[in-house]
């Protein structure tokens, strides 16, 4: 079992703030196909097409009948740890930090042996379930998990250096007005984290929800209002140090296409509250949540963007819409790439409809505000940075894998 | 004749014989808005864009890009704001005769009344009662109505209940005999619209603003240290911006008080 987690103590402020290092990694194209599987947390390898081969690591040719045709699958995660090697010295800055760390050799049921980072409580000989996951540095490595959970398993230090658990961590909802924002703060509280932040614009308009809300354990609301630069900026002066996890939760969701959208008043609003609103945050929050990516147990670990889904292909019946929400989601990879150097982690959550007057008119399937909270806090737990949430959501997503234009023509029928 | 009146005013202004009373309140984000309903087009709030300050950006000078709606913060309503406006000549800020900008004002105090009820609706009566008191409102008057509104903040000052605003105002037939019978220069309010908080529901709805602007006269709105002014005697200076085709503005709005007034 896994010594239980202890809740950090106050900072010690005397103490230097340990600069986030990265473990090194550079990996071929090819290799990226790991990186894609880890960020939506799949277990993935590379099988040949041609005599079933299960490959690792990554080629461009298959070792057995060299083939070209490797493409990426699901595979059996299960397998036996042959052997384990705990390293207490290194020469890497990254490592040298967290001595000692265990590293072993799993042989898979499905062929290869792979070296992966292991979990405490898995022992030389046991069976094993592998995961990838994705590093600091953003690059998939395979991580042994024993065969069963184990008590307090996600509190395991190697573990946690790859995940954003929101245990122990402090949160802050950007927008507490949404069903969405209020279903998170709810889904934090209860995943341990230590306080909730929870922003709320306007104050001096009455909102549904806002007894319930402000009786939640743990939350804390704060004055924030994305459209307003000055707000977004005093509330990073105030918070922005004790805020370990970010989660945008605001939303705007109006029907309709370009055209038949009068005038730009309603797409300027659109605009200002979801990407304008975004990059308000990522220029007062992401400096001080870069430079806080070690900062220990509650170690700066995410930012988080709910995105439509409809940010990858255009519905044209929510089409403003969806042009914004692709603004978006460009902004999140440009942030993803600039918050990688302090061991933060993007995750974009992408849904469909949701259950809200917004999306009234929407036939189902459509998707309950706790849900999406619940699946963002799972994503946080397992350390995700793609992940599809709901019927539509992963439908989209699978049509755009087979062919972008023929979803671009059936979105818009 | 008329300069050396001007001088003799100016003159009272640098010696504090003339009190000069700020009507604005401060420009800022936080300050409410009117609320429509979230599907119609909403006024916006007051926003202010560092463009540099003494920085890279700009190395040795400090200023910002602002943005707002026409009627945000305290602002001037103009006949063209309303549809029953909407043809009168001279009825946008930028057409309406500059002349128009300084008026002298009476106060209505009803903050008694308002403290008691946030949907106090000013009637005749009331109407009749001050003038008994201070005579008979003379033409082209600011009316302009003491509630205490602007002591309030946030919640209270916006009152937003689960049926809409609740805010005192004018009642219609008020309104009429204020711009039929008194053809007063328009009404200034301290909240956030001139007319009450439920006055949606009125017949017609919001009468201040439909028969103010349909006669052509004017509103100011989210106005604060009504509660300083005379109730007869002060002079309005209220120069909205000028917009072209403009419906209103935010602007500075300054009330000249003689100090035996004041
Ligand atoms: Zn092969």
């Amino acid at each position: 079992m896994t010594e239980p987690l202890v809740r950090p103590k106050r900072k010690n402020p005397l103490k230097k703030t340990r600069v986030p290092l990265l473990p090194q990694g550079v990996r071929s194209r090819t290799a990226l196909g790991l990186t894609e599987a880890a960020a939506e947390g799949r277990f993935r390898l590379q099988v040949c097409a041609d005599c079933a081969a299960v490959i690792y690591p990554p080629r461009d040719a298959c070792p057995r009948c060299l083939s070209a045709r490797l493409p990426f699958r699901d595979v059996d995660n299960r397998g036996t740890l042959l052997a384990e090697t705990t390293i207490r010295t290194s020469t890497d800055v990254y490592f040298r930090e967290r001595m000692p760390w265990r590293i072993g050799t799993v042989q898979l049921d499905a062929g290869p042996s792979i070296v992966a980072h292991l979990h405490g409580d898995l022992r030389e000989g046991e069976r094993t379930r592998l995961a990838l996951k994705l590093d600091k540095s953003g690059q998939a490595i395979a991580m042994a998990l024993p065969a069963e959970d184990t008590p307090n398993m996600a509190d395991d230090p190697q573990w946690r250096e790859l995940t954003c658990d929101p245990k122990f961590r402090r949160v802050l909802i950007t927008d507490g007005r949404t069903a969405v924002g209020q279903a998170l703060a709810e889904a934090c509280s209860k995943a341990g984290a230590s306080v909730v932040f929870v922003g709320i614009a306007d104050p001096w308009k009455p909102f549904p929800g806002e007894e319930k809300l402000r009786k939640l354990e743990r939350v804390e609301i704060v004055a924030l209002d994305l459209t307003d630069t000055i707000s977004v900026n005093e509330c990073a002066g105030e918070y922005a140090p004790r805020v370990d996890i970010l989660i945008n939760t605001a939303e705007y969701v109006r029907t309709g296409g370009i055209i038949e959208r009068k005038g730009l008043t309603v797409a300027r609003e659109e605009l200002e509250v979801r990407y304008f609103g975004l990059t308000r945050l990522a220029q007062s929050f992401g400096p001080v949540l870069r430079a806080r990516g070690a900062d220990g147990v509650n170690s700066a670990a995410a930012f988080v963007n709910l995105l439509s889904v409809y940010a990858l292909a255009n519905w044209p019946a929510y089409g403003a819409f969806s042009a914004t929400e692709a603004a978006c989601l460009s902004a999140a990879q440009s942030l993803r790439a600039e918050l990688r150097p302090g061991g933060v982690k993007v995750l974009n959550v992408f849904f469909g409809p949701l259950e809200t007057e917004w999306y009234q008119a929407v036939p189902p399937p459509k998707v309950a505000p706790s849900a999406l909270a619940n699946a963002t806090v799972r994503a946080l737990q397992q350390g995700l940075e793609d992940v599809f949430v709901g019927d539509i959501a992963e439908d989209i997503r699978a049509r755009l894998a087979v062919s972008p234009k023929a979803l671009e023509r059936e979105l818009g029928s | 004749m008329a300069s050396s009146n001007l001088a003799t005013f100016a003159g009272a202004i640098a010696q504090g014989d003339i009190a000069v009373v700020d009507l604005t309140h401060t420009l800022t984000p936080e300050f409410p808005t009117i609320v429509m309903p979230p599907e119609l087009g909403q006024c916006a709030p007051f926003r202010m864009e560092e463009v540099s300050r003494y920085d890279e950006r700009g190395g040795a000078w400090y200023w910002n890009n602002i943005s707002m709606g026409e009627h945000t913060g305290t602002h001037f309503d103009a006949p063209v704001h309303w549809i029953s406006g909407k043809d009168l000549p001279h009825n946008s800020v930028d057409t309406i005769p500059p002349g128009d900008f300084i008026a002298p004002a009476v106060v209505i105090d009803i903050s008694k009344q308002s403290a008691k009820n946030s949907d106090y609706e000013l009637t005749v009566a009331d109407i009749e009662a001050w003038e008994k008191q201070h005579g008979r409102i003379p033409s082209r008057n600011w009316v302009l109505l003491r509630t205490d509104w602007s002591k309030r903040s946030g919640r209270e000052y916006v009152n937003m209940q689960e049926d809409g605003q609740h805010t005192p105002g004018p009642c219609p037939k008020a309104v009429r005999f204020l711009v039929e019978e008194r053809d007063v220069h328009g009404l200034g309010t301290e909240t956030i619209g001139t007319d009450a908080g439920q006055a949606f529901h009125f017949n017609p709805p919001y009468p201040a603003h439909y028969y103010m602007h349909g006669k052509g006269r004017y509103g100011l709105q989210c106005l604060t240290n009504l509660d300083l002014l005379p109730p007869t005697g002060a002079v309005i200076l209220a120069a909205p911006l000028k917009i072209r085709r403009g419906s209103g503005s935010p602007l500075r709005v300054l009330a000249l008080v003689p100090r035996s007034a004041a």
